[in-house]
């Protein structure tokens, strides 16, 4: 693949603006700190989730729980797909009744990964409000799921690839756009 | 990146790389925290049917791969060999086919024969997963005693792992020694001369004729069921010497020069094989087997159920597109 075909959406310092903007609107919509709780999808959404953690414990002096999910055993194709994905770590620390959860992730495509991750809270505790932020929404929805909480948007076509680097796992962060890097 | 299958079935741990091994410990890892949810319940397997075929009594085994197969949302069917048509003298196969022909997608099957398994593997479409067939393999017990010497140890691989007791009659010991050895575990073997299988030592593994060279040598001891039968058919003189020489008592632990972890495959003689002290006492993961015993089946028909080879392709380029 040559870069030519990468475009940058977000470089480091994009992602760190987009980052404040998102903690702002997560407290918000929370409306304080008293009743969140950060689930992160893996991967990137849960290093996401951790960087809004610390962001908030800076700020408001709050420590959120944190918590991960990996959405795997909820998928609606795995009567479809060939061996098995790898399943990670699921791992929410308190019970969700009556809390405010926020779903963080990185990229919003379909849908898919959303439905399966509410169908998965719902397995965990009855939480007052569930939203969704996420770093990149792509459009191409295949479901009625929304996110309430966006850092950038993008109508990227369906061969495109939206690519978030985050510095946890590929030491920089960015979210670029590969044209044509679906294959 | 190679996607990892196991295939359509699971025979034994003979058959399996050092990959496909550590696939299905590492698979089992996240399937512990759904056992531990207030709804312990996954939608993974929803819509597929399993049948748990079992020519021989058992109650750990079948009742913990029902437990994985519920957790999983699966439907399942227990067939008992008594009172079912095999005791009419329908065959194997026969049973299997009419079972298939009601569309069922896996089968787990324990049987009196070695190699039961994989005969019926060889002759019906669905998956397989051998739950102890004869003298054979008893394939998920040995990777269930594996995860758990992980968990408390943080390896399994350059640890010495001694198996106690009846080995020549024992699937547990086979599929035991299979598994440790492609992981790179170094394995021994300890136990009367008449219930030690001839060319063992072939295997790779160290054989100790005495328990208190096996204490003093290994890390892990796995210790086995002592079939009381065994002594009627002469194997062994009598339970009480068997005991004397061979018992895992606390006695022998404390002259041990470092602390050892032992695993029972259940169910246990008490005061035959191993001491009530040792079993209940703190070197003992035993209950810890049984947890993940659950974890580890859950992991084995999350990996094989739709495990399609032709579907390798699809599932490679999903995963890419996700990460």
């Amino acid at each position: 693949m040559s870069p030519s075909e990468r475009q940058t959406l977000l470089d480091a310092p994009g992602v760190a603006g987009a980052l404040e903007r998102i903690v702002q609107q997560v407290v918000e919509f929370a409306g304080g700190t008293e009743r969140l709780v950060l689930v992160g999808i893996q991967r990137r959404g849960a290093d996401l989730a951790q960087r809004l953690a610390h962001m908030i414990a800076a700020r408001w002096g709050t420590a959120v729980p944190l918590g991960v999910m990996d959405i795997t055993l909820y998928r609606d194709d795995l009567q479809t797909v060939g061996p098995r994905p790898i399943v990670g770590e699921t791992r929410l620390p308190v019970d969700l009744d009556h809390r405010c959860v926020m779903i963080v992730d990185d990229v919003l495509y379909t849908g898919r990964t959303i439905r399966a991750a509410m169908d998965q809270l719902a397995d965990f505790g009855r939480p007052a409000r569930i939203g969704l932020c996420v770093l990149v929404d792509r459009g191409g929805r295949e479901l009625p799921i929304q996110a309430d909480i966006v850092g950038t948007k993008v109508d990227a076509h369906a061969d495109d690839m939206v690519d978030v680097l985050v510095n946890e796992l590929d030491g920089r962060d960015a979210v670029e756009l590969v044209k044509g890097g679906k294959t | 990146m190679t996607v990892l299958s196991l295939g359509k079935d699971l025979l034994g741990l003979e058959y399996l790389t050092k990959e496909q091994i550590e696939l299905i410990l590492d698979t089992a890892e996240p399937f512990k925290e759904v056992s531990e949810r207030t709804i312990k319940k996954v939608p993974t397997l929803r819509g597929k049917t399993i049948v748990n075929l079992f020519f021989e009594a058992s109650t750990r085994t079948r009742i913990s791969f029902e437990f994985a197969e519920k957790r999983l949302s699966a439907d399942t069917v227990n067939v008992a060999a008594l009172g079912s048509s095999v005791q009419k003298g329908e065959s194997l196969v026969d049973t299997a086919r009419n079972l298939e022909a009601m569309r069922i997608d896996m089968v787990v099957m324990r049987h009196p024969s070695s190699g039961a398994a994989k005969f019926l593997a060889e002759r019906i479409r669905s998956n397989v997963v051998n739950g102890g067939d004869g003298m054979h393999e008893h394939p998920t017990q040995g990777l269930l005693d594996m995860l758990t010497i992980r968990d408390r140890l943080g390896k399994v691989g350059g640890l010495k792992v001694c198996i106690c007791g009846d080995i020549l009659h024992s699937r547990v010991a086979r599929s035991n020694v299979w598994g440790l050895l492609k992981v790179g575990a170094d394995v021994a073997v300890c136990g009367p001369q008449s219930l030690m299988p001839g060319g063992i030592e072939e295997l790779g593994v160290i054989v100790f004729r005495r328990i208190e060279e096996a204490i003093e040598w290994a890390d892990v001891l796995n210790v086995l069921r002592l079939q009381l039968e065994r002594m009627e058919a002469g194997y062994i003189p009598s339970i009480g010497e068997y005991y004397r020489v061979f018992g895992v008592t606390l006695e022998r632990l404390e002259r041990a020069p470092r602390e050892l972890l032992i695993l029972h495959p259940g169910p246990m003689n008490r005061g035959v094989e191993i001491d009530s002290r040792v079993a209940d006492g703190p070197h003992s993961v035993i209950l810890h087997q049984v947890t993940n015993g659950v974890a580890i089946r859950m992991a084995v028909l999350y990996l094989l159920a739709g495990g399609k080879p032709e579907l390798a392709e699809a599932a490679k380029g999903m995963q890419e597109a996700e990460t």
